[in-house]
């Protein structure tokens, strides 16, 4: 009997994983990737919070799990058309290549919000402004953490919820990763730089995942970072290139000027441009947030408004990585049990 | 500084603005505090740049003091904004180009309101009719007179007879802008550049030569505010704002700050003597202060209009240290006389700040 076949959009940590598991299940899975590296953002990250373990050790993890399982993978193909004709899925590249299957992945994963469009805070026009994603890479080369005068920073803020939790921007959401992102990077920069005064200017701290509240506790009692209660209003520059921030300290219920010589922003996450391009062509549904939306909440998870499509990781919703894995492997199962013939709709008794 | 992040914004916030055939409302308060800008704005838009502008002698305060000090009601305000859009109704125009920051914050904040809320509107219509029984039509085009300046920049530049350079060293001139509350701050979309970083007086500034300053307080408020000024115990705040922003600017050397507010140009000219009176300081060269200017003053000076017909005789701080640096002629023999050439009297001096 001829095998049946899944597409898998998006090679990041859940379209690896759910391909993974699809492929180890006897299924002929293609893997989709825009990049011509598999590993999506997190080919971008050093270090992994809690545990600070190494991010390639996890990409390492994920393409052993597409090698092992023969994953037909198709690195810099960009789609140009997906569409559903009976029970059957047709994805065609820009190259002209054509794909069919009976079951699709939507793993297109998330965008890190564009700092620009919160323009008080001077990204892209300071020079001393960058994003979280930005230290990262700082920290992925190897180089010694600079200004951009090439001075050691002594005090440096980190601005938590920077296009999350954030009428102004259209993001109302949570994007779950940054609290920690924040406290993570925080340590690093405190052992990395002696003498280097780091403060956190916050809404309030969300550690909801196992050990976050643990590293938070550290930060503050080992690395004597500093927690600021307050959401920064603007950020200027000075002549020297140093940044001045004005903040209001809740706690203390004061107005706070400070000069730092580095800020970074801890951007969030919205949906991918590749989320909404395919997802519009599937004509799947969108939240009131503008990630792919399930069926249900509660019970529908992974399950699509379109038969035969179903969607896992940060496309779906902002998650930290572990969260990611679990989900990934939650569509593998679902698509299967939909090409296996069983139909999950049929339990639904509610409107 | 990136200066291509901020042209990205301010392609952004680039905004429509009617090419001819203005209705002109002129502010309460500039012909007090800056006699001649106003009447500039006229010459310039009629004789450099031969457009219609329109003024009706009937037209009233947009009622904004009042409105945002808490003494005019919201419906008061909106009437009395529906009567200014029936005149020019009546006069025939649609385009409405207001010389106040404030009046500009008014009418955008009416026609907002209205888009969003058509029974306020319909109640306002009504409100009109019962009083005056006039009619009106919305506005096609509102844009603040720097708007129009900001606009036809390119034309002014090309007709100047001076250019914002040092005329000794050949370097452009460093202006700081400030930018008044109501322009952008309520509707970022509604001005040249948005509200963060603004570029309707900073455009004018580098077609005319000079150099805009960013410096880190230039967000903040000149220290007008309503009622940091009108509630007068309130006016430690006034000018301590303007303090802030002196203390700021102080290290970049500025040798002027150009305003497209009535408020802004007032409190940072004025202030500047107080500041002087109270704590000894002063912040232009020499012991002078640093010149403060309407965009309708600035524009007119490089056109090279007669300093005194631009009503800068009436400015707390000197400005011929900044006409001599250009090479700009006056007579100071004129400083005080009327259009008769009759002596108004000359003012005090004060006691600390150097004045010409």
């Amino acid at each position: 009997m001829k095998k049946k076949r899944v597409i898998v959009i998006g090679g990041g940590i859940s379209g690896m994983e759910a391909a993974t598991h699809l492929a180890s299940m006897g299924y002929d899975v293609t893997l989709l990737e825009k990049d011509k590296e598999l590993g999506g953002h997190l080919l971008g990250w050093e270090k992994l919070f809690p545990t600070m373990r190494m991010g390639k050790d996890v990409v390492e993890f994920l393409n052993k799990g597409i090698t092992l399982s023969k994953v037909n993978v198709i690195r810099k193909a960009e789609i140009v058309n997906a569409v559903k004709t009976g029970e059957i899925f047709t994805v065609t590249l820009a190259n002209g290549n054509k794909f069919e299957s009976d079951a699709v992945i939507m793993a297109t994963g998330y965008d890190l919000f564009d700092a620009r469009k919160k323009e008080e805070y001077g990204y892209g026009i300071y020079d001393n402004v960058i994003t979280s994603a930005d230290l990262e890479e700082k920290f992925l080369s190897g180089k010694p953490i600079l200004t951009s005068k090439g001075n050691v920073p002594k005090k440096i803020a980190l601005v938590h919820c920077v296009g999350s939790r954030d009428e102004k921007v259209g993001n109302v959401y949570c994007s779950k990763v940054c609290c920690v992102t924040a406290v993570k990077q925080s340590i690093e920069l405190k052992e990395s730089i002696p003498g280097v005064d780091v403060y956190c200017l916050y809404m309030d701290l969300r550690m909801f995942g196992m050990h976050f509240e643990t590293l938070y506790k550290e930060a503050q009692e080992k690395h004597a970072v500093n927690f600021i209660r307050g959401r920064l209003s603007e950020a200027c520059e000075n002549q020297d290139s140093s940044i001045i921030v004005k903040v209001e300290d809740t706690l203390a219920g004061k107005p706070l000027r400070m000069t730092v010589d580095m800020l970074v922003l801890m951007v969030g996450m919205v949906p991918s441009a590749g989320t909404v391009k395919v997802g519009k062509m599937l004509g799947l549904k969108f939240g009131p947030n503008g990630f792919l939306k399930s069926m249900d909440q509660h019970t529908m998870g992974t399950i699509t408004n379109i038969p035969g499509v179903f969607i896992a990781g940060t496309c779906a919703a902002p998650r930290p990585i572990n969260n990611v894995f679990v989900d990934a492997r939650a569509a593998a199962i679902t698509a299967s049990s939909y090409l296996e013939g069983y139909d999950i709709e049929k339990r639904i008794s509610y409107s | 500084m990136k200066v291509e992040g901020k042209q990205a914004i301010w392609k952004e916030y680039q905004k429509d603005i009617a090419g001819d055939k203005y209705f002109y409302v002129r502010s309460c308060v500039r012909q007090n505090f800056f006699p001649g800008s106003e009447t500039t704005f006229l010459r310039i838009m009629r004789e450099e740049l031969g457009k219609d502008i329109y003024e009706h002698p009937c037209h009233t305060t947009c009622t904004g003091i009042g409105y945002h000090g808490d003494v005019v009601p919201l419906d008061t305000m909106m009437t009395v904004v529906a009567r200014q859009f029936a005149l020019m109704t009546e006069a025939g125009y649609q385009n409405l180009v207001p010389s106040c920051i404030t009046s500009f914050g008014i009418y955008t904040e009416v026609l907002d309101t209205w888009h969003h809320f058509p029974e306020v509107e319909a109640k306002v219509r009504e409100y009109l009719r019962k009083a005056t029984g006039r009619e009106f039509k919305i506005p096609q085009n509102l844009a603040h007179a720097s708007d129009l300046i900001y606009k036809f920049r390119k034309e002014i530049a090309q007709n100047a007879k001076f250019k914002l350079v040092d005329k000794e060293t050949g370097k452009p001139l460093k202006v700081v802008d400030h930018i008044g509350c109501h322009y952008s701050k309520m509707f970022p979309e509604k001005g040249v550049g948005g509200a963060e970083y603004p570029y309707v007086l900073a455009g004018m500034i580098e077609d005319w030569g000079g150099e805009v300053i960013d410096y880190p307080e230039r967000r903040h408020c000149c220290g007008f505010g309503f009622r940091q000024y009108l509630v007068q115990a309130n006016r430690g705040y006034s000018v301590a704002c303007s303090h802030k922003k002196f203390e700021s600017m102080e290290p970049y050397k500025p040798d002027m700050i150009l305003t497209n507010c009535p408020g802004c140009p007032m409190f940072l000219d004025k202030w500047q003597y107080a500041i002087a009176e109270m704590e000894g300081k002063t912040y232009g060269k020499d012991g002078y202060g640093i010149p403060v200017l309407t965009y309708e003053e600035l524009a007119g000076m490089v056109l090279g209009y007669d300093p005194w017909d631009l009503g800068l005789q009436v400015h707390q701080v000197s400005c011929e240290p900044l006409l001599d640096r250009i090479g700009i002629k006056y007579d100071p023999l004129k400083k005080y006389n009327d259009k008769n050439g009759v002596s108004l009297g000359v003012p005090e001096k004060p006691s600390v700040m150097k004045v010409s």
